[in-house]
């Protein structure tokens, strides 16, 4: 029963109250009609889709209806959550007593790495001294936990338990231990959105280790493959070989291995070979990430030593 | 009845908030790919059960919500909502006679519509390639419709709402 604003005014106060009160039937004819609604409604959400399209700048907005989405969010990760716990937590002596002496004996091993590495630091800082080059300096990282949740089943994108509150931003690269893992593309306060390099929209440059061939590597949306489409047919490079990053673009540190390249595929016909590599990182069953924070304005070695050479530059705190 | 008019909206936004938690929820990894739109399922149940309460702006403000439950651009769900609890209140009085198989069918054009929409704005966005995996949501979603029918008039019974 569908009445305009017009018929209820001119019913008599009785019939009106009794209207009134049956106001089931009549919110159709109280505020706008239902067209207008709609009208109103798909405006809204285009307007809305144009400028969150364009830029940031309704950040503010995602920010804070996140706060009312997170806790579904880690409701619905909850009893995963929970399965992995209790997995964590029935476990008998004696394997955990094996688990604690791997681990004691893998710590003993990356001790000794590291020593090593320490020395090779020096070393390379005292090179690139001669060669008056710049130094990266070392990163930071914040442990992130993955949430059970899945975005859209077609993406490969993950949400973290880490937010803006922690300090993650935008376009921090995130690796897990054996390997670079995706990227941060949102940031909300208390969580944030990682797209890993296995995304059909993720591109991420890359280099062979033996050799220092430069090349991108593209998700393909499977979770064990990479696409290396801008190779040529007698490109150096081979299965087994190690992509590491290579630092261009600067969204990732240089370094970090990526991917091992498993299948090379020449064709004739074409200038570009086709190649595929594996990732590195457990994409599927890492549960535990790092965010890594790298220090964007690398350091000139150089410097502080030719001005230890003259005392008299006008820059005073950067002889120390 | 005020105090029905509240207990309506609680058992709303309880059910809008258990689809929203099914929707991102992940059982099983290889069932991932069809998960189907269980927000959009309740939001026509609603529609079609109690037009006069719940429209097209309360879809609209769960749409927005659910575009940021799921990272989407803000307004994508909103626009596909809004429009489906459109066209479920023009048609509530025939949808509610029908028989199971043309609901379902009803449903099967809204959750397609939306995938359609979601496959526009997401081609614009980056050149993906989207396997047919993309398009299993709306048949799961249509195969879960009687049920979802189901459970919610048991509880809008249980409830004694409208």
């Amino acid at each position: 029963m569908i009445c305009s604003k017009g018929d209820a005014l001119q019913a008599s106060p009785a019939g009106f109250f009794w209207l009134r009160g049956n106001d089931i039937k009549l919110l159709f004819a109280t505020g706008p009609s239902l067209n207008t609604r709609l009208l109103a409604a798909v405006l809204a959400s285009l307007a809305l889709m144009v400028v969150d399209y364009q830029g940031a700048r309704l950040h503010a907005v995602r920010a804070f209806l996140s706060l009312a989405v997170y806790p579904l969010q880690s409701l619905a990760s909850w009893p995963n959550d929970m399965l992995h716990r209790i997995g964590g937590t029935v476990i008998s002596y004696v394997d955990l007593q094996r688990e604690n002496q791997r681990l004691k004996d893998i710590e003993l091993i990356n001790d000794a790495r590291l020593l090593k590495l320490a020395a090779l630091e020096k070393e390379n800082i005292r090179l690139r001294l001669l060669l008056e080059n710049s130094f990266q300096l070392g990163e930071q990282v914040l442990i992130a936990e993955l949430l059970s949740v899945k975005l859209e089943p077609y993406e490969h994108r993950v949400m973290v338990n880490k937010g803006s509150r922690f300090g993650v931003h935008e376009r921090q690269p995130v690796l897990d231990a054996n390997g670079v893992v995706g990227q941060v593309i949102r940031a909300l306060p208390n969580s944030s959105e990682v797209m890993l390099i296995t995304d059909p929209s993720h591109a991420i440059p890359v280099e062979v280790n033996r050799n220092g061939l430069r090349t991108i590597a593209f998700g393909t949306g499977q979770s064990n493959r990479l696409h290396l489409p801008f190779l040529a047919n007698n490109a150096d490079i081979a299965p087994g070989d190690l992509l590491v990053t290579s630092g261009l673009g600067g969204g990732f540190p240089a370094g970090y291995p990526v991917a091992v390249v498993d299948k090379f595929e020449a064709r004739p016909d074409k200038s570009f070979a086709n190649i595929y590599a594996t990732p590195k990182a457990q994409l599927d069953s890492s549960r535990e990430f790092l965010i890594v924070w790298s220090d964007a304005n690398p350091v000139v070695m150089g410097a502080q030593d030719r001005n230890k050479s003259a005392p008299n530059s006008d820059t005073p705190h950067a002889a120390q | 009845m005020p105090h029905n008019n509240h207990l309506a909206y609680f058992y709303f936004i309880l059910s809008v908030g258990v689809a929203m938690m099914l929707r991102v929820m992940s059982w099983w990894p290889s069932l991932d790919p069809f998960n189907p739109d269980w927000v959009l399922l309740v939001l026509i149940y609603w529609a079609i059960a109690m037009p006069e309460r719940f429209g097209v702006f309360t879809a609209w403000s769960a749409g927005l919500l659910t575009d940021v439950l799921t990272g989407r651009l803000l307004g994508q769900y909103a626009l596909i909502f809004a429009l489906v609890a459109y066209f479920s209140i023009r048609e509530h009085l025939r949808l509610r006679q029908a028989p199971m198989l043309q609901q379902c069918l009803f449903v099967f054009f809204c959750l397609a519509g939306s995938e359609s929409v979601i496959f526009g704005t997401e081609s614009m966005k980056a050149g993906n390639q989207f396997s047919f995996d993309f398009w299993y949501p709306a048949f799961s979603g249509t195969v879960a419709w009687p049920l979802v029918f189901t459970v919610m008039r048991q509880v809008r019974q249980k409830a004694r709402l409208g």
